[in-house]
């Protein structure tokens, strides 16, 4: 066999490009169904986690119906435009929606979880690193005013440097921080002060700030700029339930 | 397939070789200089080092091992993308497959398993080795090259990590008393550029005790 004719390889070419695309995406739509049920059961995980639910990613589902009362879906104003309860949770558009989009599509979603009798407000974030994407979730407590539990994740912020935002020594530092300046001032735009990272180190009195990560300031920076525009969202609706 | 390379032992002096020779005198990093990208890339920390150095461990020596197979199939003109069409879906095969069953492992590795397509190593044993050799051969080159390769890739990381964080597969090792009397975490171990410097280090190491590494000149 003549292996350097032009016709052997233009055969070699197509045969060998047909069978890789075929074993791919055999590969890719048999595997789809459990690295879906991976993420979702990772994501009822973290939003679990910042109302202090720990659990692995088994009985996620679970404990995410138990304590998970309600997803509800907002729109610009404050208005709810869609919710689900109890079981119906993971269904319901909320859960199921498109958090990186939320913006654009004007949807907001919100879950509001009941533990040992507190309710907590759970608010998903997401926003641009210094590589890629980063998203997380923060959990409000009932005056919707102090944060009670945060996590963040990454795709690929620099090892080390920005990948530390997804540490538990950055996120505990989140805890107990308010994001309105004055607590009874009402939820309006010009009483929210956020939360944000400090390069250098905040002082611990400082209700609105956290020690940014040395080294990573571009992923800091991101960290809070995330936080600071997802939950600036949400005021209408607090407002509202006011 | 010759009648002598038949009746060779399965680890015969030569073969052995092959397993052991990458470890030091033909190192593909230290020696050979391939993989120099990524070793700078993932050596921050320990662990994302040593589960690179797996992942490599499978795609190159289940890669070689493919490529030896179809060696007197595959036309010499585009050989060098047959090659690249092999790892590329040994790579997909195995981020798709962590994804699925091992989510955790998955998560850590992130842009990483990506990085294996662009590592030289393993396009360089394809095209320097497997083209040529039986698929046994093939298959310990294989497992050879990217132990010498994970070696290097643990001793940098170990070398950072220590003296970047403090810390050892993201466990404190230096105890907080040093931190009181006055030791600093050195920083620019944790940035790409102290990795160059840590492999010129080991080479330099390497050269002293093994001379006959340095180039006559």
């Amino acid at each position: 066999m003549d292996t350097n004719k032009n016709s052997y390889t233009f055969m070699f070419a197509i045969v060998m490009v047909v069978v890789v695309a075929f074993l791919l995406s055999f590969a890719a739509t048999s595997l789809k169904p459990l690295q879906d049920r991976n993420i979702k059961l990772e994501k009822m995980q973290n939003i679990l986690k910042t109302v202090g639910v720990e659990v692995t990613r088994e009985q996620a589902e679970v404990e995410f119906s138990k304590y998970i009362k309600s997803g509800v879906v907002i729109d610009p104003t404050g208005n709810v435009i869609d919710e689900a309860k109890g079981a119906d949770v993971e269904k319901g558009l909320a859960f199921s929606g498109d958090v990186k989009h939320a913006v654009a599509k004007k949807q907001y979603p919100i879950f509001i979880a009941e533990v040992k009798g507190e309710t907590f407000y759970v608010i998903p974030l997401f926003g641009m690193g210094m590589w890629s994407d980063i998203w997380g979730n923060v959990a409000l407590k009932a005056d919707k005013n102090t944060i009670y539990g945060i996590n963040f994740d990454h795709k690929s912020e620099t090892a080390g440097l920005g990948a530390e935002i997804a540490t538990e020594i950055f996120q505990k530092e989140w805890i107990g921080k308010q994001i309105m300046e004055d607590a009874n001032g009402g939820f309006t735009d010009a009483n929210f002060a956020s939360v944000t990272a400090i390069k250098g180190g905040a002082d611990p009195s400082d209700t609105h700030g956290v020690d940014a990560i040395s080294g990573g300031t571009v992923t800091s920076v991101a960290t809070s700029k995330m936080f600071h525009d997802r939950v600036a969202l949400y005021l209408p609706y607090f407002n509202n339930l006011k | 397939m010759s009648d002598v390379e038949e009746k060779e032992a399965l680890f015969s002096k030569k073969n052995r070789q092959l397993l052991i020779n990458p470890l030091d005198s033909d190192n593909p990093i230290t020696v050979q200089v391939l993989g120099i990208c990524s070793a700078l890339a993932i050596t921050v920390k320990l662990e994302p080092a040593i589960v690179m150095s797996l992942s490599v461990l499978f795609v190159l020596s289940a890669g070689n091992v493919i490529i030896s197979l179809m060696r007197n199939i595959i036309p010499s003109r585009i050989r060098i993308i047959v090659q690249l069409v092999v790892v590329a879906a040994l790579v997909i095969l195995v981020d798709q497959v962590l994804k699925a069953y091992l989510f955790d492992v998955s998560k850590q590795l992130s842009v990483f398993v990506g990085l294996i397509i662009t590592n030289c190593i393993v396009m360089g044993r394809f095209e320097a080795f497997a083209l040529g050799n039986t698929p046994w051969k093939s298959f310990l080159d294989g497992i050879g090259n990217s132990a010498g390769y994970g070696l290097i890739l643990v001793v940098i990381a170990f070398i950072r990590e220590l003296f970047g964080s403090g810390a050892l597969m993201g466990q404190q090792v230096i105890p907080d008393s040093f931190y009181d009397a006055g030791y600093a975490n050195n920083g620019m171990m944790l940035l790409p550029p102290m990795a160059l410097i840590v492999v010129g280090v080991i080479i330099w190491v390497q050269r002293w005790f093994n001379p006959s590494l340095e180039e006559a000149n």
